[in-house]
């Protein structure tokens, strides 16, 4: 007998996922320098872009990859890069410019672990604060962070969109274990996903202000190419595109980069809870370790112990107003992470320190295990 | 309770185990209808090294998508069997290759010794076909999957123009299985 399973069922790795995420989100230009643990995206995109029309090219190094998915952003394509720390690393003086310009595009980091080369082939979630303030200077970004290979495709789509809706670079920080992990999912009927794009100009390109100020806080986007001319500069610049020393226009400009992540917050961030409702411990992780956390959460609480997990699957903006709504009830706060404390820095900040923070650390490559997490939630 | 099956494939680099974890999760997953993880832990080589790469099997969710208490593992190498054998549980399999591992780690477990990558030579004349050799004793000596499920999969997933040599290895694997299951009686 012959066994027609359903076509729509595949086991995917997250890399897989991410990549055929990134087509349904209308991502139609690829640019990016292979790299362990994300090669994978690269390769996907590489087979994969031919037939539904897109552009893959392989770049010099991760630098100049993102200089071409910034280019090709202003081109009016959706566009990504994928990479591991040591190529982050490189990306940061261009995010700053995407960030700066307000150019949306996506970038990938499949965490390894570090610092420098580090290792290759093992996972890690040590680029939280690298992703957050990896460039310089006062600058919005989001970040987002998937525990799943559904999710990954998911939060690669969500990436996309809220790049073209608030006109800024997002990073996806996925990590070697999620990026290398074979999963089944469900592929999602593409009528069901929901796809945003930029803002366009109504004005005409003689009156068109690329960097104008008005209520949105959001600027309309032209394409090169479609007859509005406009200045792009990491300089300081004003409404019109060129640069500036006008230290009000320049102050005007700055706020309203960085109003966007504080006055949408809400929209971005997201967080997955479980258990939550009458623990007396609260576990907060995120990407592959929240997977040790569940299962340590649900051990725990067969002992008689009121665990939860609160997962942030938005990372920056951070969750702040989230975990706030949890803490108080709890006898103390766990957090669980493949680096020294990123997270749990922020955890305390969040918490005022009024309970005490237990951190579950790992930087060895190795993934944290369940009862790792569970021996601190009972300890 | 769902239940939770976990297999670790341990060897060298370059073996085509994670291929075979591939294979083993599609046929859980897709053909079986249950849920499956797979993943890998490898080295920087892109050949030799101790490589392992993992699947687990259950009806519910996978959450910790790691091995940390096996039903079986492979060991195509020494070095593997000798580095990874820690995680299997009391009375778990242990699967090895019979020329490749010869000092068999002491432990609470079944052994099960034979020849995969002499038979892989001698009757396939393939060394290549090691590993889908011992995805067909796995098959056998777990019965956590469908025989028709794995060979579908393997249809699917080795390269075009090796899926006849591909299904004969694991049929290989499957024979073995069961002469050593006539010998030593059954491990389920």
């Amino acid at each position: 007998m012959e066994k027609k399973p359903n076509p729509n069922v595949r086991m995917w790795q997250g890399n897989v996922a991410c990549a055929e995420g990134a087509i349904a989100a209308g991502c139609r230009f690829f640019a990016g320098y292979p790299i362990t643990p994300s090669s994978e995206i690269a390769e996907v995109l590489a087979l994969r872009f031919p037939v539904v029309g897109g552009h893959f090219i392989q770049m010099e190094d991760e630098i100049a990859a993102m200089g071409a998915v910034i280019g090709g952003s202003l081109g009016g394509a959706k566009t990504m890069t994928a990479t591991s720390g040591p190529g982050f690393s490189l990306k940061q003086e261009n995010i700053g410019f995407a960030a700066m310009a307000e150019v949306p595009c996506v970038i990938v980091n499949v965490q390894r672990g570090g610092p420098s080369t580090g290792l290759p082939t093992h996972a890690a979630q040590s680029d939280v604060m690298q992703a957050r303030w990896g460039t310089h200077g006062d600058h919005p970004i989001i970040v987002l962070s998937p525990s799943s290979v559904r999710e990954t495709y998911d939060l690669t789509v969500r990436a996309f969109n809220l790049a073209e809706k608030y006109r800024m670079p997002v990073i996806l920080l996925s990590d070697e274990i999620i990026g290398h992990l074979t999963e089944k999912i469900e592929i999602p009927d593409p009528s069901t996903i929901e796809i945003i794009d930029r803002k366009k100009p109504i004005d005409t390109p003689e009156n068109y202000l690329p960097y104008k100020m008005d209520d949105s806080d959001i600027p309309a986007m032209a394409n090169f190419g479609e007859g509005y001319r406009y200045h792009v500069t990491g300089l300081a610049h004003d409404e019109t595109g060129f640069p500036t020393n006008d230290p009000e226009k320049i102050r005007a400009q700055m706020l309203r980069l960085n109003r966007k992540i504080q006055r949408f917050r809400d929209d971005i961030v997201e967080v997955e809870t479980f258990n939550t409702d009458d623990m007396d411990v609260l576990v907060i992780s995120f990407g592959s370790t929240a997977r040790s956390v569940k299962r340590a959460v649900i051990n725990a609480r067969e002992k008689g112990v009121k665990a939860g997990l609160l997962r942030l699957k938005t990372i920056w903006p951070f969750p702040d107003k989230e975990i706030e709504a949890l803490y108080k009830p709890v006898r103390k706060i766990v957090v669980a992470e493949m680096n020294l404390g990123q997270i749990a820095h922020e955890v305390e900040w969040a918490t005022r320190r009024e309970k005490p923070v237990v951190r579950v650390n790992k930087i060895d490559g190795e993934p944290i295990t369940p009862i790792e997490i569970y021996e601190a939630i009972i300890s | 309770m769902a239940f939770r099956y976990e297999v670790r494939l341990s060897g060298s680099g370059g073996q085509g185990l994670i291929l075979v974890g591939k294979v083993l999760a599609e046929a859980a997953a897709i053909y079986d209808g249950l849920n499956a993880t797979q993943s890998q832990s490898y080295g920087p080589e892109a050949r030799g090294g101790a490589s392992r790469s993992e699947v687990i099997i259950s009806d519910g969710d996978i959450d910790y998508p790691k091995a940390e208490n096996i039903d079986i593992m492979l060991a195509l190498t020494q070095e593997a069997c000798d580095k990874y054998v820690v995680d299997l549980k009391e009375g778990g399999i242990l699967l090895v290759d019979s020329q490749m591992v010869t000092n068999i780690p002491k432990g609470n477990y079944r052994v099960v010794a034979l020849p995969i990558i002499q038979s892989a030579v001698e009757r396939l004349g393939k060394f290549l076909v090691s590993n889908i050799i011992a995805l067909g004793i796995i098959t056998k000596l777990s019965g956590v999957v469908s025989e028709d499920s794995v060979k579908h999969a393997i249809r699917a997933r080795v390269p075009k123009g090796t899926e006849e040599i591909n299904i004969k290895a694991f049929y290989t694997g499957i024979e073995l299985a069961v002469n050593w299951l006539e010998k030593h009686g059954s491990l389920l």
